[in-house]
Order: structure tokens, then sequence, then C-alpha cells
């Protein structure tokens, strides 16, 4: 239900990656990992135009967009068909918790003003901020800041949640909370795509885990048979490195 | 030495023009504001001829000097476009010191736009809303706040620039001022009392100023 093909991103004259396909189930949730750099990050920021792929496919539910004749009303279609959780948040700084969640609602889903904020107290309460709900952003903690963001994400009702390193930029003592929201969603059968460095995570919530390395998807298995027994030495060296301080094993 | 007597007598005569200068100072204030937004919002986001069309704009209104610009309106224009024969000074005061003063808010507002982090702006794409939304809903409101301390101060100079209305007959408080002088040839006390009326109000304003920035604050307090 939602594909990507043969999608190409170019920044200048660097090819990002070229001619990538991938697709996903409803309800499944995928892991990209590797290095930085690889263009994980812009492959999803694809998906939903944030960047513009120079060629390829993109659908995602009843929407199918040619990024070459890709029009703006094409690409508001496809963002409001996905939904996006961002590295550093990118909450708005002159709106509530509530307002913050509840906002897509009545601007672009035209919901009565009552409904929507109703609606986001339900989304508070389930990502555990209902006392912060009149709370701005600058006094929240970075942690309580994505769940508000992943609240956000969780009002468009969108065929799929895009998760863009969402712990990376957050102190060490806020994941956990942050994680264990992703995995409540996962438990929901919420279709995800996340790109992050958390391995753990990755084992215990995806269903399929992509090893991409400089521009292409090298390996793609699920958890249990990529974080085993990967079978790229690409896979095998960044794994080992990744792992080593981790604790975790490989053979 | 001054004649504080004639002083105290022309007080209540002199604050009578007061309304007409705030009034003409507000309204231009607040189309000056409506456009110096559309102009930032066409040149932040490069809107194609518009922008051009905005760069020249913002470029002779600030390269020119305020009085030539209200001239212009004033006595220069009408020689071009029949209708304008009858534009009365008042408004072409108001119309001289919206354009003028549209050109500087215009690159303060713009400067407080771009100084909003880039993750908003993505944020609210990736929520499905239009370009407008995101200026209107999310943009906008933030960089009036970061631009309000140098707005207010253009608006204590729109204040003070409505004086030069008196050089197209405009009657208000300097148009006034200069007439009571003329004939009590007291123009020390006469032009002091104008300048110490003009200083009393934007010292009310400046007050109300950081009042309203306090206000404005609020929500980025921690």
């Amino acid at each position: 239900m939602i594909s990507l093909e043969a999608v190409t991103k170019r920044f200048g004259q660097q090819d990002v990656f070229t001619n990538i396909d991938l697709s996903l189930e409803r309800g499944e949730i995928i892991v990209i990992i590797g290095p930085s750099g690889t263009g994980k990050s812009t492959l999803l920021r694809c998906i939903n135009f944030l960047e513009r792929p120079e060629s390829g496919r993109i659908t995602v539910g009843d929407v199918s967009v040619d990024a070459q004749q890709a029009s703006r009303a094409d690409i508001l279609k496809l963002r409001r068909r996905t939904a996006f959780v961002f590295q550093n948040y990118g909450l708005f700084a002159n709106k509530t918790a509530l307002e913050n969640i509840s906002e897509g609602m009545i601007v672009v889903d035209k919901m009565p003003k009552e409904q929507a904020h109703a609606r986001a107290r339900e989304i508070l309460e389930r990502i555990g901020l209902s006392d912060k709900a009149d709370a701005y952003p600058a006094a929240l903690s970075g942690g309580q800041q994505q769940r508000v963001g992943i609240g956000r994400a969780m009002a468009a009702n969108a065929d799929v949640i895009l998760f863009d390193e969402p712990t990376s930029s957050l102190d060490p003592q806020w994941v956990d909370e942050v994680l264990s929201l992703m995995k409540q969603l996962a438990a929901e059968q919420q279709t995800m795509m996340i790109v992050t460095h958390e391995m753990q995570f990755a084992r215990d919530v995806a269903d399929r885990v992509i090893f991409m390395d400089e521009g292409q998807i090298i390996e793609q298995a699920p958890p249990e048979e990529l974080f085993t027994a990967p079978k790229d030495p690409r896979t095998q060296r960044f794994l080992r490195k990744i792992l080593a301080p981790t604790g975790l094993s490989l053979p | 030495m001054l004649n504080l007597g004639y002083m105290w007598e022309l007080l209540p005569v002199l604050l009578s023009y007061l309304p007409l200068t705030l009034q003409m100072a507000t309204i231009a204030m607040l189309l000056a504001l409506v456009l110096a937004c559309l102009l930032a919002v066409i040149r932040v986001t490069r809107v194609p001829v518009l922008n051009g069309l905005s760069l020249l704009f913002i470029s002779f209104f600030r390269g020119t000097p305020l009085l030539v610009q209200l001239f212009l309106f004033y006595y220069g224009l009408p020689q071009l476009v029949e209708a304008l024969v009858s534009i009365n000074g008042i408004t072409a005061a108001v119309l001289g010191l919206t354009l003028h003063f549209a050109a500087y808010m215009a690159e303060s507002i713009r400067g407080a736009i771009l100084g909003i982090d880039r993750s908003q702006t993505e944020a609210a794409l990736s929520i499905g809303m239009t370009q407008s939304q995101l200026m209107r809903r999310i943009i906008l409101p933030q960089a009036t706040r970061v631009a309000t301390p140098t707005l207010m101060n253009y608006f204590i100079d729109i204040i003070k620039a409505t004086s030069l209305a008196f050089t197209l007959g405009v009657t208000e408080l300097m148009g006034a001022t200069q007439k009571e002088a003329a004939s009590s040839f007291l123009y020390l006390e006469a032009f002091l009392l104008a300048a110490m009326i003009y200083w009393i109000v934007v010292e009310i304003l400046s007050w109300g100023q950081r009042r309203l920035e306090i206000y404005l604050n609020k929500a980025y307090q921690r």
C-alpha cells in the first residue's frame, strides 16, 4: 500500500540514491539503518516531497505521484496521506501542546475546533501528556516535545508515519519515553517507516530492517535474520562496529 | 524668558490637533504593516516577477527622502493622473507614510521570517498545510513577535513623520503650531510646546511597547 518505484534523488551533481524500490504493507513497520550520510533521511523526506526526487513514482494508499510530473496539488495529497516526525521535533513555537496536535485537524482537515480539541485531548492522554495541554514547547523537555511531535503525527490519521531519527537529538534520559510511545504505536498496527540508530529498538519492533549504504539498499530482512545472520559484508561490518559498544552480540 | 502664560493658553489649542496626528499615524501604520507583510512574504518565497517589483519598490522608498515622496504624491502625480487632482493633503500624507514605512518594515519582517527555524516550516508542510496557511498560522505570528520592537520604533517614527504633512497644507499638530506661532511671534514657546507633546506621546507609547513585549513573550518562557 506504500511503494517507491525507481526513486532517484540528486543534490546538484551528486547522486544521493538512484532507482530505489521499496514497498510496505499496511501495518508493517520497517526500520532503516546504515552509516550517516547514506541517504536514509533523504529517502524518507522524498516520500512526502520535503525533498523533491528527480524521478520515480511514489504511492501512498490511493495517491500515486510521478516525481517528474508532480503538481502542487499532488504533493499536498501525498502529504495529507503521510505524517512526519522530525529529529528536532519541529513543534510550532507559538502554539501550545494541544494546539500543536489540533492544528492540522483544524487547518488541513477542516474539523470544527471543539471536535479537534477533543480529539487532541485524547491523543494527549495516549502520549501521557494530559497535564501539559496548555504548555508551550519552550516549557517542555526534549522527550515531551518529541512525544507532542508524535502526537501531531498521530492526529494526521496518516497511512504511514515517517520517523526521521526521532531520538537522535534527545538527552539520553528522554530516549526511553519516546521509544516506548513508538512501541505503543507499533502494537496498534500503525504503519511506520523509521530511520534510527537505536538497534535494540529496531530488533524489538521492526517487521523488516533495511540496511542502506552509499545510496543503495544493500540488504533487507526481518530483524532476527538481519541482526544475527547478515549476508552482505558491508552489513556485517556496519553491525559489528555499531553493536560492539552496546554489548549486543553478533556471530 | 519663556511666556508661560501663553504656553498654558496654547496647550488646549494644540492638543485639539493631536487626534488628527494620531489618526494619520495609526492608519498609515496599519496599512504599512499589511503591505510590509505582503512584501516580506513575496521576498522570502521569491514569487517570480513580484519579487523583482518588491525589490524595486523597497529600493525606491528607502532610497529617497520622505518629503520628496510626499511632494511627488501631492503635487506631482495629479499632473499624470486626472483623478488625483482632488487628492487632499491628509490622504496624500497617509499614502506617502504608508509606502515609505512599508518599505522599511518589509525588511524587518523579512529578517524575522528568516529567523524562524526551518523545521517548523517543514513540519507545517508535512501535515499538509499550504504555503499560505503556513505563513498565516505559523510563520507570520512568530515573525511579528520577533519584529515587534522594531515595528514599534517605526510607529514612533511615523507619528513624528506626520509632522511633514503640514507641508501639504494639512493642519495637524505641527501645522497648527506653525500657524499659532506665526500669529503670536512666540516661536520658541509654540515649538517647544509642540516638541513636548510629541515627546510625551512617544514616551507613553514606549511604555506600551514594553508591556506588549512582555505579553507577546509569554509563550516562549521556560
